[in-house]
């Protein structure tokens, strides 16, 4: 794993959220989700000024850290795209979907980009059962996506003409 | 009320409250068989995460089956450990481990010892009706320990010992479900974490997932190779120990059968690393008094209280945990690098010999001795002053390999003039050993009288933290004992915030010192083991004529003719090292 300096301002944002959670052992969870909100990801470097914080050892909080699929050590792409997994989703066609998701942008589920425009993820419905299958890209929901148009939809935001408000936090 | 009345197996019986079902069972001599659950009794260590549910019992009104390791005991309960129910409950879960565990076991390291395997022959598993995904992950080789994961079954006994035994918290469950796996953070090979190779980790497993580095074949190399001389040194804690590989009753004293197999081995010469354990106690003795000395003349600036320095998991522990500390423990080497230092310098000196055409081997009940004799700073020109570290169960093997019998061996007496030593260096395998060792000398030289008596049981036993203070005629000597890098940082924390009176304190990584060593025949669980090798230790030293290390003939010719007296430039050169910040 290739390391990463943390920039000085990076380490006293985590250092500020551990003594916000009184710098807890028991308060590890929290501690993951406010930084994982602030940084977009928690990479190996971060993991380690946690554990420093507070005062357990770094596997303890990978170990939290890969049990939990909602924390991810990858940066997400500027535009993270997720594709419904959910029963109503899959019986129509997600699975074709991602896969040619994968094909496009040559990224394993759970990976980003070269380029860190997309990243590519999978979820559990998204409440939109009656447009299966269901994409979203940013905040953006698209429905009834055929594989035919993932070309497009990558292209759509690859050309930067994509409306701002997909773009992640 | 404080007791319970319970049923097991058709048999009534009387525990008390809180007792589990596996507790309750054993105590009239039910034995329910166990896998992931391990206590040492009386030390406070215990693992149950109740993950593995081979346990598993009837209990006559509960729905599910209950694993008798983690559910207690509650009044007019009825239990049936081997209801068909039980039984095949518990043949499931052992066949579904077995699905997703390689099928090596006539070449696997812990064939013969393996926990898993012998719960397949209790539970007379003849098939597995289960097929599906194997996992499979990189083999990590470290300089002492081997991770062989594949074979891990998650029974977090390895975690347990590395997380609140040792504190060292290298290894944690990751992932989750199938893929759920103990590793170090990150994934990253043990020679890259802050692993302290103490081998408590694999002492524990009860599969082949944590070995020891395997290093008989370049021995057996090097014995056959007719341009070396081969010398050996073998660790107090071995000969209390070996004999359990053969047989033997557990606290059976084998020293002589062991020089004996040693000889038959083809080592030219068969040497004690309790010599240079008196050698440690001369140095080390020194340097605590010398610091006694400079505090007493009101200096201020001398580093109080002094820690021994014998245990390599220990040294890489406080380097990594506490480098703060770095200045406080004795500068002596172990026993181990101290041997080798002299075998390499004065032995091969006075057999004209040279460096490069000598090996030395140690016989250890360690594996951390392996990644010891590694570091750099023990080599002259990259040639080490302990060529190979074998743990005792390596040497058990290297016995069988040769057809050697070992129980119909005759007693034979060690070589000279390294094999010579005294009661204080045998008890150096024990908690409490060293430093008992070290009054023993010190307050000889310090009051320049003779002992009143020579046994300090207020130093021995198993609490993991104990203290006693010695009058050193007039003046009290207050020292502390350690046992488990756990009860290590609880003193240190006591040192670093000012807590500590203390002038000495003697620190041993594994649970009962050397006995416990992570390179010792395998406990299974059963502290009993470790108190018989205790006595056995205690015994040796007994029959010793010579019980205090200054009075070894042999130490005392090793300084006239070569090191000068302690603490020498030539000591300090051959006998001392220094400390590094690893953080």
């Amino acid at each position: 794993m290739p390391k990463i300096k943390l920039a000085e301002n990076t380490v006293q944002q985590i250092k500020e959220v551990c003594a916000e959670f009184g710098n807890k052992e028991g308060e590890l969870i929290n501690v993951l989700h406010k930084v994982q909100n602030k940084l977009g990801y928690l990479p190996a470097e971060v993991q380690e000024v946690i554990a420093r914080e507070l005062k357990t050892s770094v596997a303890k909080v990978y170990g939290v850290v890969t049990f939990y699929s909602f924390f991810t050590m990858i940066p997400k792409g500027e535009f993270p795209i997720s594709i419904c997994m959910g029963t109503a989703c899959y019986v129509r066609g997600a699975e074709q979907v991602l896969s040619e998701f994968k094909r496009q942008l040559k990224v394993e589920v759970g990976e980003s980009t070269d380029d860190g425009k997309f990243s590519l993820n999978c979820l559990r419905c998204v409440g939109a059962c009656g447009l299966a299958p269901v994409v979203m890209v940013g905040e953006k929901v698209f429905g009834r996506v055929a594989p035919t148009q993932v070309v497009n939809i990558i292209k759509e935001y690859r050309e930067g003409c994509a409306s701002e408000n997909a773009k992640s936090a | 009320m404080d007791t319970v009345q319970l049923t097991i197996d058709n048999k009534p019986l009387v525990v008390k409250k809180g007792a589990t079902i596996l507790e309750a069972a054993k105590s009239i001599g039910v034995h329910i068989p166990t896998l992931c659950h391990m206590k040492l009794d009386d030390m406070n260590i215990e693992n149950k995460p109740g993950g593995c549910r081979v346990c598993v019992v009837e209990v006559e009104g509960r729905r599910n089956l209950a694993p008798a390791c983690c559910t207690e005991v509650a009044e007019g309960m009825v239990v049936h450990s081997h209801s068909i129910r039980a039984i095949n409950a518990r043949r499931t879960v052992v066949e579904l481990i077995l699905s997703d565990h390689p099928a090596d076991c006539l070449i696997c390291a812990k064939s013969g010892n393996c926990e898993l395997q012998d719960m397949a022959h209790h539970l007379g598993i003849r098939e597995i009706h289960y097929k599906g995904e194997q996992s499979t992950y990189r083999e990590d080789t470290s300089p002492a320990i081997i991770r062989d994961v594949d074979k891990c079954i998650m029974c977090r006994r390895c975690e347990m010992m590395c997380n609140e035994v040792q504190t060292v918290g290298v290894l944690s469950a990751i992932n989750r479900g199938f893929n759920s796996v103990v590793s170090p953070a990150f994934e990253m090979n043990l020679d890259h974490s802050v692993c302290t190779y103490c081998g408590q980790c694999v002492a524990v497993c009860p599969t082949g997932a944590l070995t020891e580095v395997n290093q008989t074949n370049n021995v057996v190399r090097a014995l056959s190779d007719p341009a070396k001389t081969v010398i050996v040194q073998t660790a107090p804690a071995v000969r209390a120990a070996l004999g359990e590989e053969f047989g033997m009753e557990p606290g059976t004293l084998v020293t002589g059968k062991l020089v004996s197999a040693l000889r038959s081995l083809g080592f030219d010469k068969v040497f004690d690393t309790d010599f240079a354990a008196d050698l440690t106690i001369m140095e080390e003795g020194t340097e605590l008094l010398n610091r006694l000395t400079k505090f007493l003349e009101g200096d201020k600036d001398v580093q109080l209280p002094i820690l021994t320095s014998c245990c390599p998991a220990w040294v890489k522990f406080f380097e990594h945990q506490f480098p703060q500390l770095k200045d406080i423990p004795s500068t002596a080497r172990s026993p181990q690098q101290m041997f080798g230092s002299i075998a390499k310098t004065y032995f091969a000196e006075k057999m004209g010999i040279k460096r490069e055409d000598l090996v030395v081997v140690s016989i250890m009940p360690c594996v951390a001795k392996k990644y010891e004799c590694g570091r750099d700073e023990f080599k002259v020109d990259g040639n080490p002053d302990v060529d190979y570290a074998l743990t005792t169960r390596e040497l058990a093997s290297l016995i069988k390999l040769a057809n050697i019998n070992f129980s119909r061996l005759s007693n034979e007496d060690f070589d000279q003039p390294l094999g010579e030593s005294t009661g204080a260096g045998v008890i150096f395998g024990t908690t409490g050993g060293v430093i008992e060792a070290a009054v023993r000398t010190a307050y000889e030289l310090y009051t320049k009288k003779p002992l009143p008596k020579i046994d300090f049981n207020e130093l021995r036993g198993m609490e993991g933290i104990r203290q006693a203070t010695i009058d050193f005629d007039g003046f009290p000597i207050n020292i502390g004992i350690a046992h488990g890098l756990g009860n290590a940082r609880e003193l240190l924390k006591r040192i670093e915030e000012g807590e500590s009176n203390f002038h000495a304190i003697e620190i041993m990584s594994c649970p009962g010192g050397c006995i416990g060593g992570g390179g010792q025949p395998y406990h299974h669980g059963n502290v009993d083991i470790l108190k018989k090798r205790q006595m056995a230790i205690y015994q040796e030293d007994g029959n010793k004529k010579i019980r205090k290390s200054h009075e070894n003939p042999y130490i005392i010719q090793l300084y006239e003719e070569f090191l000068g007296k302690p603490m020498s430039e030539k000591a300090h050169q051959l006998l001392h090292t220094e400390y590094f910040d690893r953080t």
